[in-house]
């Protein structure tokens, strides 16, 4: 054992000092039989060395004719993360480019750029199609050509800390003049503690399912009705903050609370009332909801003045090949009503999707899906005296201007989709509207306009439904073809047809969809 | 590493889930909150509580008190909880991990990796994962951006260790020189199918054994060990492999998305017709022709088959042709006979197409009453 121990002292000894004699030499013998190891060793040593040299310069050769044969490696060289950059592993710095973003397209600049055109072209029985039969601010708008919306859409890592999105809508209105939409711009937080998550900017209000999508991200050529009636011909969106919790739950559980200015054109159910872009007897630059005035924006004095909206989504993978999303949504704030604006809107909302797609589906088809949103909307109506105003429009009697008392009035509605992808790029879809309204007190007092001619039943609060089936062919994931027709029922105005061609084209690099 | 886990077995539908709990029964401990299982048998509390009879505040309180301990136990030393999105990174996960890892794939074996919906489930899932392992080559690139961002997981946000980019260090083909989308729907990182090549299997096990190091360093010798052991089994059976290609070297075969280059090029095959006539493109009646053509041109025997591609146009070619139609996958699992890991899949489907080869290349039999214009 010690001898062991000794000779591999000796061993050791000779390899660190390079070769310097073991001082515990116990005799000439050993000496010389310790030199001859040694100069075995320095000879191993060599041809080791020697060997491996050829090894490399063999290999490097093998590599350098593979690389002449083969096209340049894609890795290209990228910038360093921006992140503190991790302690990286050997196999890391063996020329890899750092992690970049996951990205659709080149991920060669620091923002993904996309742009999507939506048009269409038909035509209608209505008369009034753009805000008549057509409620939605980006849907087909005329007889002949629509360009409903052209979408540029920027995105990417702002820094380590947030991502940002913007997306600038332009459009032509039914007149032909082109309007520009600041339709979101935000940061968005990437990794809060706790499950948070926080976004600022100009945003889509979470308030059910589709008010949260863009419109090329529907499947029906227009807006349905209750949510383009509740919500807006743009539905809510507006600058404001936005944070939401992913809960502690096994399954998918999601709360979210925005808050947002409540005025302009993503408002309109709040303090955008005089942007409704429909109105009554099909002037557009008809009041809206009981003949109120709604100019009356008495800017922010507290938190109560500005739009509020709560949700809670949560799903469910019912089976392997089906997936159910449900939400509750609401939105309070001030509206526009009346003469002293202290009315209030509230607004709620059910929401469901579910989703079967079988296990080997080719190019994600087949798949059904069903989609629907109930929504409830309370409006308070101000007191209200058209004999204040200079040009009285509403009047109780030939010549008498209208006084109108403080009122609530409620309405609902609720649209139900269903889609069937039967083949790859195909779609069938098949969408029922209905809308309506409680009538109101001001509904019954034989309201006329300034000839005695009676306003009637206010026509945006009035019954409705609409029944629309649909064809959707995409040649492939970056266009689309679509063909839709509409009955369209309105209380007091009787049934319209609609017919619609939709074609989409998206070019660059495109944000995938959540589900 | 001090993290309760979260085992995500909720719907069956995390095909390689908790693979090591399984084999490690005695590891979990029944009731404890740091496990949501909804598939746990319901009669699993009651038999324990059988087990405790009512008056024993002393057993009561040493079963508490062991749980407690257990719990203490499994957060000190918590599985690193790893979320692949396909099913092939999560078995090469599964072969370096071992049992020190929790895997959840995404994307079911069976599934078109390119169409996956980007289910709310999945945010979850990655909410809590220590790490996530992605092709990185844009496969997931239609589904995989919004999870990452509703998951809100700083482990895996692009950038951080635990954002394991598959493809790095591999050698792609077929980087596009332009991307131009009249050309189908081309991958600019080049083509993303690339682990069914056993060389990138090498390259994709060394890289997770060293992240799983460096995310987990007690275990590091462990992955380490793991990856050798890996690595010379796939070494050995690769040998094994060629062999068993090698009298095919240079047969053609069809396919109906072209997602086997690295599989022709690792053993010798040419795989160059195919039934889309771009990627992402159903394919046309002109192109089926002249495919069929070319197939009959070239004596073409073999048409392999995804299970997530369209059988009924592969059959009607193989009819016209005289060819078979061979099931393959490039996801353990995704065809029957393929299940276990990297190597049993990499076995399937080198014996399947050496018997299909085979079975072809001697005398090719006539077309059935086929004669194409």
């Amino acid at each position: 054992m010690i001898s062991m121990r000794l000779s591999l002292m000796r061993w050791l000894g000779m390899l660190c000092i390079g070769g310097v004699m073991a001082a515990t030499a116990q005799g000439a013998g050993e000496v010389e039989q310790l030199q001859r190891q040694l100069r075995e060793l320095q000879e191993n040593f060599e041809r080791v060395m020697r060997e491996q040299r050829q090894q490399i310069e063999a290999l490097q050769q093998q590599v350098e004719r593979l690389q002449a044969r083969q096209p340049a490696p894609p890795v290209k060289a990228e910038s360093p993360p921006v992140a503190e950059a991790p302690e990286e592993s050997d196999a890391v710095r063996r020329g890899w480019s750092p992690p970049d973003p996951i990205r659709i397209g080149q991920g060669g600049a620091y923002m993904d750029i996309g742009l999507v055109g939506t048009f269409a072209v038909g035509g209608s029985t209505a008369r009034d199609i753009e805000g008549g039969t057509q409620l939605g601010g980006h849907d087909p708008n005329r007889r002949g050509f629509t360009v409903q919306g052209v979408e540029v859409e920027f995105e990417g890592a702002v820094d380590p800390y947030f991502r940002g999105s913007a997306n600038l809508n332009f459009a032509m209105d039914g007149e032909g003049e082109s309007f520009v939409e600041l339709e979101e711009a935000w940061l968005e937080t990437m990794a809060l503690p706790g499950n948070f998550q926080l976004r600022a900017g100009q945003f889509l209000t979470d308030f059910g399912r589709l008010n949260g999508q863009h419109p090329h991200q529907w499947a029906f050529v227009d807006a349905p009705l209750v949510t383009a009636r509740f919500l807006g011909p743009d539905g809510l969106r507006n600058p404001g903050a936005r944070v939401s919790w992913l809960m502690p739950t096994p399954f998918y559980s999601e709360l979210f609370l925005a808050v947002q200015n409540s005025h302009g054109a993503g408002a309109a159910g709040f303090r955008g009332g005089g942007h409704h872009h429909h109105g009554g007897h099909g002037d557009s630059t008809a009041l809206p909801l009981g003949y109120r005035h709604a100019d009356n924006d008495r800017g922010i004095r507290g938190l109560g003045d500005l739009l509020w909206s709560p949700r809670y989504a949560v799903s469910f993978d019912v089976t392997e090949t089906q997936t159910v999303l449900l939400g509750a949504s609401a939105a309070w704030g001030p509206n526009a009503s009346g003469g002293r604006g202290d009315t209030t809107t509230q607004i709620y909302g059910l929401d469901g999707y579910w989703k079967w797609k079988p296990a080997n589906a080719h190019g994600g088809f087949p798949f059904v899906s069903f989609q629907t949103e109930g929504l409830v909307r309370r409006y308070g109506l101000g007191a209200f005296d058209w004999a204040d105003e200079a040009q009285p429009q509403v009047f109780t009697a030939p010549l008498t201007p209208a006084r109108l008392g403080r009122e609530t009035v409620t309405d609902y509605g609720f649209y139900a989709q269903l889609l069937y992808g039967f083949r790859k790029g195909w779609v069938a879809g098949l969408r029922y509207d209905a809308v309506t309204g409680e009538r109101g007190k001001y509904e019954k007092l034989g309201l006329t306009d300034a000839d005695g001619a009676p306003w009637g039943r206010d026509p945006l609060r009035r019954k409705r439904w609409r029944l629309s089936p649909n064809l959707t062919w995409y040649p492939s994931e970056y266009s689309k073809i679509r063909l839709q027709y509409n009955y369209d029922e309105r209380a007091d105005l009787g049934a319209d047809h609609s017919l619609w061609l939709q074609w989409e084209l998206l070019l660059g690099a495109h944000g995938a969809h959540r589900f | 590493m001090g993290r309760i886990v979260f085992s995500a077995g909720m719907n069956g539908n995390n095909h390689q889930a908790n693979i090591a709990d399984e084999r490690r029964p005695g590891h979990r401990i029944p009731g404890s909150q740091s496990e949501f299982r909804e598939d746990d048998p319901p009669m699993k509390p009651a038999k324990r509580r059988a087990g405790i009879p009512g008056g024993s505040h002393l057993l009561r309180f040493r079963a508490v008190a062991g749980s407690v301990l257990l719990l203490a136990a499994t957060i000190v030393h918590a599985k690193l909880n790893i979320v692949a999105t396909t099913a092939d990174l999560a078995a090469l996960a599964q072969a370096i991990g071992g049992q020190e890892v929790a895997i959840t794939a995404l994307a079911r074996p069976t599934e078109d990796p390119h169409f996956v919906d980007a289910k709310p489930s999945f945010i979850v899932k990655l909410s809590r994962a220590d790490a996530l392992i992605h092709g990185g080559a844009e496969l997931e690139s239609a589904w995989l951006a919004p999870l990452l961002a509703g998951a809100r997981n700083a482990k895996i946000l692009p950038g951080a260790p635990g954002n394991i980019r598959a493809c790095q260090g591999v050698q792609m083909l077929e980087v596009p020189d332009a991307l131009d989308r009249s050309h189908g729907d081309i991958h600019a990182a080049g083509n993303p199918h690339f682990l069914v090549a056993p060389e990138n299997a090498r390259i994709v096990a060394t890289h997770l054994a060293e992240v799983f190091g460096q995310l987990d360093p007690p275990s590091a010798a462990l992955y380490a060990a793991n990856r050798k052991a890996f690595t010379e089994q796939l070494e050995a059976r690769r040998r094994v492999w060629r062999n068993a290609l090698a009298p095919f070297k240079g047969a053609r075969l069809v396919a109906y998305h072209n997602s086997w280059p690295y599989f022709a090029r690792e053993f010798g095959l040419e795989i160059s017709l195919f039934l889309e006539p771009k990627p992402g493109i159903p394919p046309s009646a002109a192109h089926l022709a002249m495919v069929m053509a070319r197939m009959k041109e070239q004596q073409v025997r073999v048409i392999l088959h995804d299970p997530y591609l369209d059988r009924r146009t592969a059959e009607t070619v193989a009819r016209t042709t005289g060819a078979r139609v061979v099931n393959v996958t490039q996801y353990p699992g995704g065809v029957k006979g393929s299940e276990g890991g990297y190597l049993e899949m990499m076995d399937y489907l080198v014996n399947t197409l050496a018997q299909a080869l085979a079975a072809a290349s001697p005398a090719p039999p006539a077309a059935p009453g086929a004669q194409p214009k």
